[in-house]
């Protein structure tokens, strides 16, 4: 049922397939206005981001800045590498747990399919040090157990 | 609740268990298959009871198994020890899943608004 892919590449690499039911400058646009990525570039139910900045050119900056309203919360900057609106886009991006990990490259695709369009999106796997630091900053705020609330998303829908 | 304690129980073992170059290179070793301990001890200008000892906080921390043949104690990184791949894929993966079924509902809502105002708004 799940229209996502999840798949390594060697050991260096991930990448995610996703299909959306929007042409692809919609779902591009999703993912470079900071109005919109804000709406659902989220984590784990309960959690919103007070900053988003992104200045949707190459050269710009990127600014991610999570909280769970209660005091927790991480970050994540990047910089934009390359624009090609609405086929693709280039970017890296750090996440601070506070420490910096190390930069993550990753190239989005977006392509027409039906009326729709199929996202790809290409990262770096992080070395096993990072895994395990990004693991236990989702432990320690206590993500693994708000995402199965996530599967309650139904309700939200409800409201939206 | 508890469940999240005893997991951050288990990567403080963990992470304590890692931080010491010596014994990082003695998984290092073991990710090369089974070795003893004697085995394990040639390369570092230790002790055996200090090898004993870092192989204790390995075996502690669930990152090797050892196994009794004879006199000896093989060593072994333990199975679940590589795991932490997967467990990272797994919390990406419903990261990802959640933020991508928020962002259906933005785009159908995108859509919806479209409709009502016609195609040039």
């Amino acid at each position: 049922m799940s229209k996502m892919t999840l798949t390594t590449e060697g050991d260096t690499h991930v990448i995610v397939t996703r299909r959306f039911a929007a042409p692809p400058e919609a779902v591009f646009r999703a993912h470079i206005d900071p109005e919109l990525i804000r709406q659902w570039c989220l984590g784990p139910d309960g959690w919103t981001m007070p900053v988003c900045v992104n200045e949707g050119k190459p050269g710009g900056k990127m600014r991610y800045e999570w909280s769970n309203g209660k005091g927790g919360g991480f970050f994540l900057t990047g910089e934009i590498l390359e624009v090609d609106p609405p086929r693709r886009m280039v970017h890296v991006e750090r996440m601070h747990m506070p420490d910096p990990s190390p930069d993550n490259h990753v190239v989005t695709t977006f392509v027409a399919d039906g009326s729709g369009t199929l996202m790809t999106m290409r990262m770096s796997l992080p070395d096993a040090a990072t895994r395990k630091a990004m693991l236990s900053t989702g432990m320690e705020h206590g993500m693994e157990a708000s995402y199965a609330r996530l599967e309650r998303l139904s309700g939200w829908k409800a409201a939206a | 609740m508890q469940v999240t304690q005893s997991l951050d129980r288990t990567l403080d073992r963990t992470f304590a268990a890692l931080a010491d170059p010596t014994r990082r290179k003695i998984l290092a070793r073991l990710a090369r298959g089974e070795a003893t301990v004697n085995e394990l001890a040639e390369p570092f200008a230790i002790s055996q009871p200090a090898i004993s000892r870092h192989i204790r906080v390995l075996s502690e921390a669930g990152l090797i198994v050892q196994r009794v043949e004879g006199t000896k104690r093989p060593c072994r990184l333990a199975p679940d020890a590589l795991s932490e791949l997967e467990q990272y894929l797994q919390m990406l993966r419903r990261a990802l899943e959640g933020n991508y079924r928020r962002l259906d509902e933005l785009l159908a809502k995108q859509t919806k608004k479209k409709e009502t105002k016609g195609e040039n708004p």
